[in-house]
């Protein structure tokens, strides 16, 4: 379980407008890039000084393939990073809080307590 | 020394900059009964003519991020730019640039490491919602100087509630002991019940209703005893997934002390989660100085 990285990708991804739309349109083909590429990025060091060991388990892979955000919750991605991305690339083809609302009740078989989302 | 002029708590709802400046068919129906309590909030603070800001925000994963996750920091650099791209997206927040007060934050790091708080700071640090909010409502100009302080009440593990009280009580010490002539407002944001990214987010009230209910009574009556007595780490996740963020008013009825009773005291019920605003003049009720000044014109 890589709950770390699920965070990383959804960081990463939401703060640049380029693989926002990117991930928007080829989800497979973006969590592909970004996993050999990217994962092991440092962020505040040179490309050289990459981390070595961070990559995803194939359940992780999957929900972020296919955009599966309760499933992303369920693993303990922190859901205000899935939220906030997720709105960015869905919340256009819905009128207001439409996106929002279904977001929420395509999760209401989910209660208390939450899965841990510590990293 | 400094004067600690206002002590503000507020909620920091990122859409009122787009609801207030919405018009015709954008406008939400509240908006206009939402900017009619902003701006009495506002006159509050302006009343209490400050000089400087320390503002407690939280940064939502924008420039601190999990590979380097620090508690409690204090911004100290001349300037600070303001909002991200993915706040100017979703909420249309406008890019800012504040001026920092150097001299007291570094007084805040030197006095709070000398307390026991091991503070991080950050010498180039953007600033998030969590503090434009905050300056959109109550100061929109936009031209005080500030002093940042974040906390982390959302990347656990975090800090426990009472320790953000005490470094509420600790930043009002250190403020009344600044070494200078100026007036001080100390302005946080949190949170009360809230949901994002789960089950019960955007619902017709905030998610608990009658959580919310009992924090504005602690927090109006500045019962910091009776709120930690009820609340932990474990108990914000009841009211809403992201609650914790209640942990910055806490840290706020630090500032404010025990036992004092808000000046002001306003909230508004609105989908998805309430807003609830606060504010202590810890020296009475503010004078304004033109006045003090006038009449001693008058006898020379």
């Amino acid at each position: 379980m890589s709950r770390y990285l699920l965070d990383k990708f959804l960081y990463t991804v939401d703060r640049d407008p380029e693989l926002v739309e990117r991930y928007r349109k080829d989800p497979a083909g973006t969590v592909a890039w970004w996993e050999a590429e990217m994962a092991g990025t440092l962020l505040n060091c040179i490309p050289a000084e990459r981390t070595t060991w961070l990559s995803f388990t194939e359940d992780e892979r999957r929900a972020l393939r296919e955009h599966d955000h309760v499933a992303l919750f369920e693993m303990g991605a922190h859901p205000f990073l899935t939220l906030t991305l997720f709105i960015a690339m869905f919340e256009r083809d819905h009128g207001p809080l439409e996106y929002q609302k279904a977001y929420g009740r395509a999760m209401q078989h989910i209660s208390l307590p939450y899965p841990d989302i510590a990293t | 020394m400094a004067e600690l002029a206002a002590v503000i708590a507020s909620t920091h709802h990122p859409f009122y900059y787009r609801a207030s400046t919405s018009t015709g068919a954008d406008r939400p129906p509240f908006a206009d009964e939402w900017v009619a309590k902003i701006e009495r909030f506002r006159e509050t603070l302006t009343r209490a003519e400050p000089d400087v800001l320390v503002m407690v925000g939280s940064d939502h994963f924008h420039q601190l991020w999990l590979d380097n996750m620090p508690q409690f920091l204090v911004g100290k650099a001349p300037f600070f730019d303001a909002n991200f791209y993915n706040e100017e997206r979703e909420f249309g927040l406008p890019r800012m640039l504040l001026r920092g007060e150097e001299e007291l934050a570094a007084h805040l790091l030197r006095d709070g490491l000398d307390r026991g708080f091991d503070l991080a700071f950050s010498n180039e640090l953007r600033i998030d919602h969590s503090i434009t909010c905050p300056i959109i409502t109550l100061r929109p100009q936009a031209n005080l100087p500030i002093v940042p302080v974040y906390t982390n009440i959302f990347a656990p593990p975090l800090p426990q509630p009472k320790r953000f009280v005490q470094l509420g009580r600790a930043i009002r010490e250190m403020v009344e002991s600044w070494d200078s002539d100026r007036r001080v407002a100390v302005i946080g944001t949190g949170h009360l019940s809230l949901e994002l990214g789960g089950p019960r987010q955007f619902g017709e009230h905030g998610p608990d209703p009658e959580f919310d209910r009992k924090a504005v009574e602690w927090i109006a009556s500045g019962d910091i005893e009776g709120c930690l007595a009820e609340v932990s780490l474990d108990s914000l996740h009841a009211p809403g997934n992201a609650t914790h963020g209640f942990m910055d008013f806490m840290l706020m009825m630090g500032v404010a002390g025990e036992g004092q009773q808000a000046d002001h005291v306003d909230t508004l019920d609105l989908f998805h989660t309430m807003e609830a605003y606060f504010t202590w003049y810890p020296n009475g009720l503010p004078q304004p100085r033109e006045a003090a000044v006038a009449p001693a014109a008058v006898t020379r």
